[in-house]
């Protein structure tokens, strides 16, 4: 029990990661109907400008809790700014002159600016890892044992981090007036632009809005679970987040918060499962993200709630 | 979203391809490469070798940049401080020495573009590299259908020089680190449960890890689990979910992901020991770690030598380091620099910088004086000598104990062991 427990944490922390990156795969493909493939770069970008703010701030271990909150904040908001930033200039320059053009040149397109990105990195930051600072308490401090169940900090403050942002994202998409314009315009872009609403600002506002959850994304990630940071980071975190998002149905906004939280607790389970005779889990982590949307497609092609939810954005 | 089944899965089909591709592309293991066919196209012919210039010049592929960027960058600090030295003391045969060194961007396929490179210039009379084994090993074969002589510093899986007889090695190779750090667990640590987490990955990982098991279940011990791991995953927890009771754990990883794994394992209560191999050795280790004094502290690893070994030799060796580049010279830039002066021993001793005649005087190599001790070139062109424990203290690495080999009979059934172990 308190094994299965302990995966369940490690399982929903990783999962916020993947389901704050999905959402903005599933924004986007729902007001556009195109896969971005750059997102998981964005990602691996809000990693980096969080990286070197947090050198340019000097920061470092703080003993308490709020202290580390508050020094990790600026640097959040910093890298949000940034990616939304980026996100704007990759659909005004890359996808905005192709509003008109076949769907798979968008989609080529994107993929082109993915390489783009990744390879600028490398260029840009260079291909050496680099390590973010700890920020908040490690060691006994830094976790919280109820029984023999460990769960650290990091964990709390990352989970805590993606549910307030997706909060946010909720009351956005269904309680402002921009939101609104989001779902019309992915429920019926012809339409609502016969209604007055100016398709294109939606769209920009939805890939800046996206981004910037990457952004977020990538800070939470390097600063509070995994320290190395390299130009090639969005692949791997951006394919499973992509994936999240089609198990959740892309389109759907809790479908990509579910995809991902499942994807997060299927990898933390195959990791951490023991041994049976020669055979060894862990090796197949990866293998089960793709089962995992080989079967759901088999089985519900749209994803898991991609039809029930008829609201979309 | 007005979307039927069918079109919307006509509508993801392009982006399931491309994720198809990608997911191919990942399972490029480097590993798999190992044997032959490593470059497209036809085998270079041997491109006579010319030997009239007025150098000597010896070819160097290192990971200058990527994901193991210290150890390409240490090494050839360390060449490059061999070639200072030789120069100084007025070159060999009349002629000066030049490395080129070039960067293979820690990619096994660059590795091999790169060594392509050196095989089709009639003036290289060897090639030094690499440190990582993967990469080694998609080189080696190319150089030795070349004809070229390559000493590899320090990568030390077994299956490098068994590419062919121009292939040698200044360092260890995987069992006997994997047979130090379990003689280490037992006798020093006094440790009985041991487990393992390896690199599925690596060549150097899987092989590092089977010696352990092996070695250390002979000397008595138990291994509670083995765990592998992928040095491109972000998250170690569920891993180290099983590896909890261990009274150590054995990470033979490079120093990227160890960091991670330490700050994961301690903030999952797990308070044990970590040992791992010379993939830690890196400046950079520590701060992967959260810093000095953090989730490494007091670790073990094993590696070539000790900047704290008070020979003469060592002690030069790390003054000449220090004055060029200000800072202590690491394993790998010793192994460079060894690797370089053995070069220059056999070029001296062959008394000619004609490929063949140099191969043979590098496989004569008895108890060469290195930095990083008495280097004596085997029939299976592997070096023997001794291994250095090291433990981690702040930023420093300091030295804790030597293990020699065992002797010559129990060494090679180690390696027999490992052979079989793959």
């Amino acid at each position: 029990m308190q094994y299965f427990l302990q995966n369940v944490i490690n399982g929903v922390q990783l999962g916020s990661i993947y389901a704050l990156i999905a959402l903005g795969y599933t924004m986007v493909y729902g007001v556009l109907r195109l896969i971005n493939f750059a997102h998981g770069d964005v990602f691996m970008i809000g990693a980096y400008v969080g990286f070197y703010a947090a050198s340019a701030m000097k920061l470092q271990e703080q003993p308490t809790l709020g202290g580390a909150l508050l020094q990790l904040i600026p640097v959040l908001f910093l890298a949000m700014v940034a990616c939304a930033v980026l996100g704007l200039i990759i659909e005004r320059l890359a996808y905005k002159p192709l509003r008109k053009a076949p769907r798979l040149t968008a989609l080529i397109t994107a993929i082109g600016v993915s390489l783009f990105l990744e390879n600028g990195g490398q260029l840009l930051f260079g291909a050496d890892p680099k390590f973010f600072p700890s920020v908040t308490p490690q060691g006994p401090k830094g976790t919280i044992r109820i029984g023999e169940l460990i769960i650290s900090v990091d964990q709390l403050v990352l989970v805590i981090a993606a549910a307030l942002l997706m909060a946010v994202l909720w009351y956005i998409v269904s309680r402002t007036r921009i939101g609104k314009a989001m779902r019309a315009v992915s429920h019926d872009a012809d339409a609502a632009a016969l209604m007055g609403i100016n398709t294109d600002n939606v769209i920009s506002f939805t890939f800046g809005l996206g981004a910037a959850l990457a952004g977020a994304g990538g800070v939470l990630f390097a600063s509070l679970t995994y320290a190395k940071i390299l130009p090639l980071l969005g692949v791997t975190m951006g394919l499973k987040a992509f994936v999240a998002a089609v198990v959740g149905g892309i389109g759907s906004i809790p479908g990509a918060m579910l995809g991902g939280l499942l994807m997060g607790l299927a990898e933390s389970f195959v990791k951490g499962a023991p041994a049976i005779g020669p055979f060894e889990p862990s090796r197949w982590t990866d293998a089960v993200a793709f089962v995992l949307l080989i079967v759901v497609l088999l089985v519900r092609p749209a994803g898991l709630i991609g039809n029930a939810a008829p609201e979309k954005v | 979203m007005r979307v039927s089944r069918s079109s919307f899965v006509s509508r993801i089909a392009p982006g399931l391809a491309f994720v198809a591709l990608l997911g191919l592309a990942g399972c490029k293991d480097p590993g798999t490469a190992s044997k032959g066919g490593a470059e497209s196209g036809g085998a270079p012919t041997a491109a006579a070798q010319d030997t009239s210039g007025s150098e000597i010049k010896i070819g160097h592929y290192a990971s200058l940049t990527g994901e193991t960027a210290t150890f390409g960058v240490e090494t050839n600090e360390g060449i490059e401080l061999a070639i200072k030295q030789l120069n100084e003391k007025g070159g060999m045969l009349g002629k000066k020495f030049r490395v080129e060194t070039q960067d293979d961007q820690s990619k096994p396929e660059e590795a091999a573009t790169v060594v392509t490179k050196f095989s089709n210039d009639p003036q290289i009379v060897a090639v030094l590299g690499e440190v990582a084994s993967s990469r080694s090993l998609r080189a080696a074969p190319i150089l030795e259908r070349a004809g070229l002589p390559m000493i590899t510093p320090s990568s030390t899986n077994p299956d490098v020089t068994k590419v062919g007889p121009n292939i040698f090695r200044v360092c260890f190779i995987d069992p006997f680190q994997g047979y130090v750090m379990a003689k280490f667990a037992h006798d020093d640590l006094k440790v009985t449960r041991v487990a393992v987490m390896h690199d599925q990955s690596s060549d150097y990982s899987v092989g590092l890890a089977n010696v352990f098991k092996e070695e250390f279940a002979k000397m008595g011990g138990s291994i509670t689990t083995d765990v592998s791991f992928n040095s491109k995953d972000s998250d170690f927890r569920g891993q180290l979910s099983q590896v909890k009771g261990a009274e150590a754990i054995f990470i033979p990883g490079y120093y990227g992901e160890v960091g991670t794994i330490a700050r994961q394992a301690r903030e999952q209560g797990i308070d044990v020991p970590l040992m791992g191999g010379d993939g830690w050795d890196s400046e950079k280790l520590v701060e992967g770690a959260g810093g000095p004094g953090k989730a490494l502290e007091n670790c073990y690893f094993s590696n070539h030598y000790s900047k704290d070994d008070k020979s003469p030799r060592v002690q030069e060796f790390v003054k000449a380091y220090s004055a060029a580049y200000g800072k202590a010279p690491s394993g790998l830039a010793a192994m460079g620099y060894d690797a370089m002066m053995l070069l220059a021993d056999a070029i001296k001793r062959a008394d000619s910088i004609e490929r063949p005649k140099v191969r043979e005087a590098l496989a004569s190599t008895k108890n060469f004086p290195g930095v990083t001790g008495d280097i004596t070139i085997d029939a299976d062109r592997n070096a023997t000598k001794p291994a250095v424990i090291l433990q981690i203290k702040g930023t420093e690495f300091t030295y804790k104990a030597t293990i020699q080999p065992p002797s010559a009979a129990a060494s090679t059934g180690v390696v027999k062991q490992a052979a079989s172990a793959r």
